[in-house]
């Protein structure tokens, strides 16, 4: 009797969420797709009935293509980066050299700073003025250093602008990727290591052939918390180099074309593209995690 | 002592919910004696100048409380959306700020949100004192749809006077004498054009456009009378294309700011801006004329490419006639002249008391009574923000690959995706 009774007063006091996560994410999901399908643009909403027209355009959008390249190049460049740099931090700390304490702290701090402040830092960072009277950042300091070979335009480039905005995103999550790997390590039982040692095999034999493979779901994890980072990169973009279409992506776009340009429908029908591609990466995630708890 | 327990939790947690309820259903009160006007001038030279025209309204009508329902941020993209969710649910203020033009009237006209001012401006006989190539450009179908108070000018190009003058040149009339000066001005390696950021490259996109076509085929761009397609556009373009050859590899990276500051420093020779940089250019203690110069864009002098902040009433507003008494106050030479020296621009009347003005924004007065007044792109007066944002994508593209004819056809499918062409 009084179990059910606490029972229901859980019930009770998580349907405030229940409702609110019912209405403002999932109501609010439904609300999209139906106006992503719509022809709505401008100030008043109209539904009308407009099918896949939305979705159809933005396959042949040349600016729609941008987006995907340049999240494509984002995406590589910033998962890769942070799975290396991370791993890499992870392995050196895991010598249990002294200060390892410190140094984890150091490591994982970028990640307390929002985007936006790691951008407006790295955008000083990464001026790209060449002019020599104009030089400042990283520009200024290889020509300081007499490494001018190494001056460049850095998101100005052409057509890979896009990987020089991955940098500030790599600072500030590879410690984060780290700790992931650190946890990973930790967990590899030692009496493999001296297993292996004592069959006669080098360190890097250990990492290669024993470490490495234990260490593939935390790899498969840190895979998916990054890449559904980029997938949604907004933010980081707009403080580094504002709103311009070299480095366009589809948030940023959404944004525009419905804020800007009042295109709800076409807005809408990005939102949506956007959540399915996250989706893609996430569903067969949290399927699998919570299979595996379902286990335990 | 459980149950207890659990039961202020409950108390707490619906007081709580209460709340939050109460909060979202606080109702909007009203008085009959008060207006409430809405913007986003909340700092700088625009609140104080919209601070010195409620001054000028509280002396004109003392038994009318003024509410400022100023929303800051984004230059004004935040006030926008608040503007949008209460008109949507009919809950307008009794009048708002927006840039005169197309931006108002694509988007609320056409969904019956402001009322046409036509009574206004004959009670008040604004038609004597605003020019008259003014009017079509903020009417629509012939009804005037907002009292601009303050008028800016796009073309304008910026030069340094010193730089200018170790290359023996002088500020060009047209846009020949304009390419040759740069050539001269590339060869003695100085920067000739500062450029900033996509919307600066929009800035100087329109300005070329009226260079190169005339006032006629420029405004005709806009009313569908002339052919995006047609060949007099292609060269337009391809003189932008030229243009663009002279500025600065870094120009995505810089604020407008930035890329005027470029020229006054004399990193650059000109920089094509609206005349707000000459109140930043006096921020930084820059002298005029000494320091820096300016003319209208090369090809563009004899016309006033204009942009503007006004007012209108709403429909349905809920004082409407102390919204009127507001709109009457922003629109007279008292109020203008209140409001436009603080601010930095010139008053949409051209019987503004030349005196109250620094030495630019007097030469701007005497081109804004005599010129031929064409609207700005950019600013909101000759497209709306539909059209505008597609034009915009299409010169983001065009930026990235430079491919003019690609540039050219996109044009064409902006205006009939979102402008007048069929």
């Amino acid at each position: 009797m009084f179990a059910r009774k606490d029972k229901l007063f859980g019930f009770l006091l998580v349907l405030p969420s229940i409702i609110a996560v019912g209405i403002f994410v999932y109501g609010f999901i439904a609300w999209s797709v139906r106006v992503s399908f719509s022809d709505w643009k401008g100030l008043t909403p109209d539904y009308t009935f407009a099918g896949l027209r939305n979705y159809f355009n933005l396959f042949v959008d040349p600016r729609f293509h941008v987006d995907v390249r340049n999240t494509v190049i984002f995406t590589v460049v910033f998962v890769l980066g942070a799975l290396a740099i991370g791993l890499s931090l992870a392995i050196l700390l895991d010598q249990r050299l002294p200060g390892e304490a410190f140094f984890r702290s150091l490591f994982l701090f970028p990640m307390a700073i929002s985007f936006i402040v790691t951008g407006v830092v790295w955008r000083w960072l990464m001026n790209p003025a060449l002019s020599a009277d104009r030089l400042s950042g990283f520009n200024l300091l290889f020509h300081n250093l007499g490494l001018d070979f190494l001056i460049n335009q850095w998101h100005l480039t052409p057509n890979y602008g896009m990987a020089a905005i991955a940098l500030p995103a790599i600072w500030q999550m590879s410690g984060y990727t780290m700790a992931l790997y650190l946890g990973g390590l930790r967990a590899v039982p030692e009496e493999l290591r001296e297993a292996a040692r004592v069959d006669g095999a080098s360190e890097f034999q250990i990492y290669r052939r024993i470490i490495l493979p234990l260490l593939w779901p935390v790899t498969l994890s840190a895979v998916i918390i990054l890449g559904h980072i980029s997938l949604k990169v907004f933010d980081l973009i707009i403080a580094v180099a504002g709103k311009q279409l070299p480095l366009d992506v589809p948030s940023i776009y959404m944004w525009q074309t419905t804020f800007d340009g009042l295109f709800y429908g076409r807005g809408a029908s990005i939102g949506i593209l956007l959540l399915i591609s996250v989706a893609v990466l996430i569903i067969p995630y949290l399927y699998y995690s919570l299979r595996s708890e379902g286990e335990e | 002592m459980s149950r207890k327990k659990s039961l202020t939790l409950q108390i707490l947690s619906f007081a709580l919910m209460a709340a939050v309820l109460l909060a979202a259903c606080a109702p909007a009160g009203g008085e009959e004696s008060e207006v409430e006007v809405f913007s986003w001038w909340t700092g700088g030279g625009e609140a104080a100048g919209l601070d010195a025209m409620i001054e000028v309204f509280k002396e004109k009508n003392p038994n009318i409380e003024f509410v400022n329902s100023a929303v800051a941020g984004g230059a004004g993209t935040n006030a926008r959306a608040v503007l949008a969710t209460r008109l949507s649910q009919n809950e307008p203020p009794d009048s708002w700020q927006g840039h005169a033009g197309q931006e108002l009237i694509g988007t609320y006209v056409k969904d019956e949100k402001i009322e046409p001012l036509n009574f206004l401006y004959e009670e008040e006989g604004w038609l004597d004192v605003m020019p008259k190539t003014l009017i079509p450009l903020i009417s629509d179908g012939g009804d005037i749809y907002s009292v601009p108070v303050n008028i800016h000018r796009a073309n304008v190009i910026w030069s340094n006077t010193q730089v200018l003058a170790d290359n023996g040149i002088s500020i060009p009339t047209s846009l020949d004498g304009w390419f040759e000066a740069m050539d001269a001005l590339q060869a003695a390696g100085v920067t000739p054009l500062a450029m900033g950021e996509q919307w600066t490259a929009m800035h100087l996109f329109e300005t070329i456009l009226l260079a190169s076509l005339g006032p006629d085929t420029y405004n005709g761009l806009w009313d569908g009378s002339t052919d995006w397609g047609s060949p007099d556009v292609l060269s337009a373009l391809e003189t932008f294309a030229k243009t663009l050859s002279y500025t600065n590899s870094d120009a995505s990276s810089l604020s407008w700011q930035d890329a005027s500051q470029l020229v006054v420093d004399g990193s650059a020779a000109f920089n094509v801006m609206g005349d707000w940089a000459q109140g930043f250019f006096q921020e930084l203690g820059k002298e005029p004329n000494t320091d820096y110069g300016w003319a209208p864009v090369p090809g563009t002098s004899g016309n006033f490419q204009f942009l503007s902040d006004s007012f209108v009433l709403a429909v349905g507003a809920p004082h409407r006639d102390a919204s009127i008494e507001w709109l009457k106050v922003a629109g007279s030479k008292d109020g203008q002249d209140a409001f436009n020296p603080v601010k930095g621009s010139i008053p949409a009347r051209s019987d503004g008391d030349v005196s109250l003005y620094n030495v630019y924004l007097q030469s701007a007065m005497d081109d804004w009574a005599s010129n031929t007044v064409v609207g700005s792109l950019t600013h909101g007066v000759v497209a709306n923000d539909s059209w505008k944002s597609e034009i915009d994508t299409a010169l983001g593209l065009y930026l990235q690959n430079k491919d003019v004819n690609a540039f050219q056809a996109a044009l064409v499918a902006a205006c009939v995706s979102s402008g007048p062409c069929q």
